[in-house]
């Protein structure tokens, strides 16, 4: 990707989760769709504003699980019964009630993994640099107290006045500019 | 101390709940700020406790048990040991054991107490996390120093080989590997996961910049948007619903170990679940052991609250109360077997020459914690949970020892009789074990918040967001 210049967006500081996911839903409902908030700490309300409350974790996890079972119950199979087959005291070779412990183990193994790295994954992390940490008030605050909400300048509804008239009409500690 | 009923005493104690007259989880006063410098201030500090570095070099220099020990064993085998025919399983099994039951807990807190909303646990789960992690190397120790080879303990795992050799996956030795390196994968990434947001806390409040440098790699550019949490709470969810059938799954596959044998004593269906019990039973007992130094002194009386103490010897008077029935149904079923061999080994696990084994085990592990902790004035008290959380690991040991050895040292043929003596280099490598748990113990509660901040901000009254909002029924939904 070449270097962006430029403003990426403008970034509100508010006190309170309720500030936030106040002017986040207002945000929205004027027609902004690139934004984004960030909290200390999960705030439900603010992934509703924002329409975000379905992910694809879930997903990632069972496809993972699936795999893990498929993987483990296959290679126990094919391994005991043609691969290296031993006979235990004339029990079956396809003992397949002993197969299920580390095939449940594998399950959980690789639907965890999954869940884990697809979660990650699904979040672009790990991410070495991003422009909000360019902002001077976001290190303060993004980690311990405060709420943000970042208006982005890649939203066709952006201007730079307008914007911050916007959001200046809000209870916010400070509106600042974030540069790429 | 604020035991006494509200009917008698108008509550003054501000760490009661006046509505519930239960106590708080976190003591009130708190707010985002105070508890990020409060947690982040021990990690983050240049001034380290003198008694920090006093503890770490006892465990370091304790946990070079291990690594001598273990030296000896590389060199002359397992001869060092006790272990002989009859009684092929000794120390090492019982630590094994012992250890990983250990962990257990930190897994019960972080993953089933989440899925049953508790709050509570967000003050102790991170701890309790790395406990976890700390017993299962320690555990993870003693099966491959058993093995007799342990440079060849690798063929124990599938994989293509030019002597074409492949596990046997009707033993349950093989399940054990599965079943153990799961549960260590799976806990380690639950609770680096967990600490990600706070590493990200770590990163924008370290001002020495090795410190900035390594949080930052940790955290992963984690910068709290909200499209984020939403799927790291969702990942949560899931590991915690994944561990909840794992960790009931480990101890289950380690009892089977037992159970698979035909020996008496050992072939019971009981197992599973009441080696679950205990395993619990003797976790909880060392999140105790660990939560009430760390409470006192790094003064988060606070956030470690006696609510958590109170909470966690509850959780031990029912799983205790398990590990008893347990107990009472192996004695009932040699009777109730009718097999000679099956009322033998417990004639001989009660009175025989090891019977002294057996009494310790029941008066540490039931006769002095299911008698005392119905009290709610001992259930607060700390120092009587301190030194009872020791009794009680005490008597799980001492559970494993009884089993491990009562049923081989005399099993079924008279002629083939013998007994278990364990030698210095056991205890060695034991007391070693114990050793490197604290070392690496001491390291966490330095360099790793050891309570989650994110976890704990979203305990305080501060969070709720006024209603009026949107709400989820009133928008249109959107998937990305």
């Amino acid at each position: 990707m070449p270097p962006r210049e430029g403003i990426y967006g403008l970034l509100a500081e508010f006190n309170t989760p309720a500030e936030l996911v106040q002017a986040t839903d207002e945000a929205y409902a004027a027609g902004y769709r690139r934004m984004e908030c960030y909290t200390p700490y999960p705030v439900e309300e603010a992934a509703i504003a924002l329409r975000f409350h379905k992910t694809r974790v879930p997903l990632v996890c069972l496809t993972g699980g699936i795999m893990g079972l498929i993987t483990a119950f296959g290679m126990e199979t094919w391994i005991n019964v043609w691969a290296y087959p031993l006979n235990i005291g004339g029990r079956p070779l396809f003992s397949w009630p002993a197969f299920i412990i580390p095939a449940y183990e594998w399950t959980i193994l690789f639907s965890g993994l999954s869940a884990a790295f697809g979660m990650l994954a699904l979040c672009g992390l790990p991410q070495l640099y991003h422009p909000v940490f360019n902002a001077p008030n976001f290190r303060n605050g993004a980690s311990t107290d405060k709420f943000f909400l970042c208006l982005e300048a890649a939203d066709p509804m952006f201007s730079p006045g307008g914007t911050r008239a916007f959001l200046e009409q809000f209870p916010a500690v400070s509106v600042v500019e974030v540069d790429h | 101390m604020a035991t006494k009923g509200p009917m008698q005493d108008p509550i003054v104690d501000p760490m009661i709940d006046p509505r519930t007259g239960e106590y708080a989880v976190i003591a009130p006063g708190h707010n985002f700020k105070s508890v990020t410098q409060k947690i982040a201030g021990i990690v983050l500090t240049s001034n380290t406790p003198l008694g920090w570095f006093f503890g770490l070099m006892v465990g370091g220099g304790v946990a070079l048990g291990v690594v001598i020990g273990c030296t000896w064993l590389f060199l002359k085998g397992v001869g060092i040991w006790g272990v002989t025919i009859p009684g092929a399983w000794g120390f090492a099994i019982i630590n094994f054991v012992w250890w990983i039951g250990i962990g257990h807990a930190g897994t019960l807190i972080s993953a089933i107490l989440l899925l049953f909303k508790q709050t509570w646990r967000n003050s102790i789960n991170r701890f309790a996390e790395a406990m976890t992690i700390f017993a299962v190397c320690c555990a993870g120790i003693f099966p491959l120093i058993h093995v007799g080879r342990p440079w060849l303990a690798y063929w124990l795992f599938p994989y293509p080989n030019t002597m074409n050799v492949w596990p046997q996956f009707r033993s349950p030795l093989a399940w054990d590997v599965f079943a153990v390196s799961t549960y260590a994968t799976i806990s380690v990434v639950f609770w680096y996961i967990g600490m990600i947001p706070d590493f990200g806390t770590l990163r924008d409040r370290a001002t020495m910049p090795f410190a900035k440098y390594m949080y930052g790699m940790l955290s992963m550019g984690w910068r709290g948007s909200t499209r984020h949490w939403i799927r790291y709470e969702s990942a949560s969810l899931l590991l915690a619903g994944l561990a909840t059938p794992l960790v009931l799954s480990v101890h289950t596959v380690i009892s089977f170990d037992f159970a698979v044998a035909a020996l008496a004593g050992w072939h019971t269906t009981i197992f599973p679940p009441y080696f679950v019990a205990g395993a619990i039973y003797s976790g909880f007992a060392m999140v105790i052991t660990l939560a009430i130094p760390i409470r006192k002194f790094y003064h988060l009386e606070d956030l470690i609250t006696l609510r958590h103490l109170d909470n966690m010897a509850k959780v031990m008077l029912g799983t205790g109360g398990i590990v008893a029935y347990g107990y009472g149904m192996e004695v009932f079923m040699s009777w109730y077997s009718a097999s000679h061999w099956e009322f033998f080994m417990m004639w001989n696990r009660m009175f025989g020459p090891m019977g002294w084994a057996y009494w310790i085990l029941i008066g540490t592990n039931i006769a002095i914690p299911l008698t005392t902790l119905w009290s709610r004035k001992l259930r607060v008290n700390v120092t009587y949970l301190f030194i009872l959380s020791f009794i009680v690991n005490t008597g799980m040991w001492f559970e494993r020892f009884v089993i491990v050895v009562t049923s081989l040292y005399r099993e079924y043929l008279p002629s083939s009789w013998g007994t278990y003596r364990a030698t210095k280099w056991d205890y060695i490598i034991y007391v070693g074990t114990l050793g490197m748990f604290s070392f690496l113990f001491f390291l966490f509660v330095r360099f790793l918040p050891m309570i989650p901040m994110s976890e704990i901000r979203m305990m305080l009254p501060q969070t709720k967001v006024t209603p009026g909002g949107p709400t989820a029924e009133t928008i249109s939904e959107e998937s990305v």
